[in-house]
């Protein structure tokens, strides 16, 4: 365990110059730069709050920072994960050729989606703003919940990685799994109906969505349920400790797969 | 004196490499899944492309590693850089170790050279206020000013390479693993880059050298080995080794 703190500190510059890296590729070509990822949750959020708002006659206020609370927590979960999935294969030609420490590939990934996601939450604000939900007591839970999702994506994205290198279907086959998680976080349509029906546990049994509700309970001011707190952070730990296992034992065979 | 020169500086200790040549290559699940149920059997062909190589490099020594194409050259300067690790036994390193194994394996096509210098500098595990003090040297002995600021992927191999071998060096490192490296660029960096490799010995590195001109290696290195399909076939002074490998050629 000290020589992995060790190991860390020593590659910290490194696990920096790669998460500048991802930030600054991203970004690179487009005129308008990281200030897409403010515009383009906007963008999608109007147009979910029209969608679902009209459909589903939710006249409530707080609609819209309803959805996008959601749709940027998931939007960081799919987009790491997917990233982080494919960051060992991607980077075949140095993990043959160069000693890095493989776990930084899909750490640096999700740290590099996570520094996006904090920034968007700037659009967060300007709909609160807009919509006028002012910040209550109960905004520290958006701590506990941004701290749940980093770990949880970051477990799923080093087991992920692994088996991307093994097998190059999991790409596909993750896409499908990430489409079934989105659909059972609740982001645009209300829970209490499916809360009170027998389909309770797709969402009580999905830890993106128990970290999402705890940060709705943040912005729209209520607290969140205890059981999002236990099975949100059990999961994390969870996913980490079999990712580290995971990842530390099949790092070494890599290089003969890519 | 004879106290220094006894100083490990690269231990390899009965180093076995094996590879899986998976006659099919089966990398999806779903013909993984198929010949679960099938029954067939996953072929695997296995290879060993070292067997018990064994030696001790102390500081100062420069070894040369003749053989023929496939003998296992790059595979054992790979292990000894970290990138495989070894299927059978075990290599203790001391020192900093500069490899020179593909230069510029490491780059982002998309960045520039300067944005190159600080992501492989920090690849090769340099610091960043090193890189900064370091920055002008690198790029004055790659001969780079002019195209400092173009993406690397509007660069020739050439370029590439020179920019490669100057980071690379940049750093005074113990031990230099050198694999074919010398042959890149021009005839000019080629001189200029062996004249730094020639510093470099001057003050004592060791080196690990890999290369088909034995005449380069008997200017280079006191010390050379014969690989041969894996096997260490003979070790010691240069002068003794290199009319072996020369009758092996011929």
């Amino acid at each position: 365990m000290k020589k992995a703190i060790q190991n860390a500190l020593k590659h910290r510059f490194l696990l920096k110059e790669l998460v500048i890296k991802g930030i600054r590729l991203k970004y690179r070509r487009s005129y308008l730069g990281i200030l897409w990822s403010l515009i383009e949750p906007l963008m999608t959020t109007a147009v979910l709050v029209v969608v679902f708002g009209t459909l589903l006659g939710k006249g409530d206020g707080s609609f819209p920072v309803y959805i996008i609370a959601a749709r940027l927590m998931y939007s960081f979960f799919s987009g790491a994960t997917k990233n982080a999935a494919k960051s060992v294969r991607k980077n075949a030609q140095m993990v043959k050729k160069v000693y890095v420490p493989k776990y930084l590939y899909p750490t640096s990934s999700v740290i590099f989606y996570f520094i996006i996601y904090i920034i968007s939450l700037l659009a967060l604000v300007a709909v609160m703003v807009f919509s006028r939900v002012a910040p209550t007591l109960y905004i520290w839970q958006i701590i506990p919940a941004l701290i749940l999702i980093f770990f949880i994506t970051l477990g799923v994205s080093m087991i992920l990685s692994v088996l991307m290198v093994f097998f190059r279907d999991v790409e596909y086959l993750w896409n499908v799994c990430t489409m079934m998680i989105m659909y059972m976080c609740a982001i645009f349509y209300p829970v209490e109906k499916i809360m009170e029906s027998k389909w309770a546990f797709t969402l009580k049994l999905n830890p993106v969505y128990c970290a999402i509700d705890i940060f709705r309970g943040g912005v729209l001011g209520y607290m969140a349920e205890s059981w999002d707190y236990m099975y949100a952070g059990v999961f994390a730990a969870a996913a980490m400790v079999i990712g580290i296992i995971f990842f530390k034992s099949k790092q070494d065979d890599f290089v003969m797969h890519l | 004196m004879s106290n220094e020169k006894k100083k490990e500086m690269i231990k390899v200790n009965h180093v076995s490499m094996q590879f899986n040549l998976s006659s099919d290559g089966t990398d999806n699940l779903k013909e993984y899944f198929i010949k679960f149920i099938t029954g067939k059997k996953i072929d695997r062909k296995e290879f060993w492309a070292l067997t018990d190589v064994d030696f001790t490099l102390y500081k100062g020594e420069r070894l040369g590693l003749l053989g023929l194409n496939g003998a296992g050259k790059s595979t054992l300067l790979k292990i000894i850089a970290g990138v495989y690790k070894p299927t059978q036994g075990k290599v203790v390193r001391k020192g900093v170790i500069a490899p020179l194994l593909e230069l510029g394996a490491g780059f982002e096509k998309e960045y520039t050279a300067r944005e190159n210098v600080y992501l492989y500098g920090a690849v090769l595990g340099y610091s960043r206020e090193f890189l900064e003090e370091k920055f002008d040297d690198i790029i004055e002995f790659a001969g780079l000013w002019e195209f400092v600021d173009v993406p690397i992927k509007n660069y020739s191999s050439g370029m590439k390479s020179r920019l490669g071998f100057s980071i690379c060096t940049a750093v005074e490192p113990e031990v230099l693993i050198l694999d074919e490296v010398l042959s890149v660029g021009d005839r000019k960096f080629r001189k200029k880059s062996e004249g730094r490799v020639q510093n470099l010995i001057a003050k004592g590195c060791t080196v690990l050298f890999v290369s088909h001109n034995l005449e380069q290696v008997e200017r280079i290195c006191d010390k050379a080995m014969i690989l041969d399909h894996g096997k260490m076939i003979a070790y010691g002074d240069v002068d003794e080794v290199a009319p072996v490998y020369k009758e092996m050629t011929e």
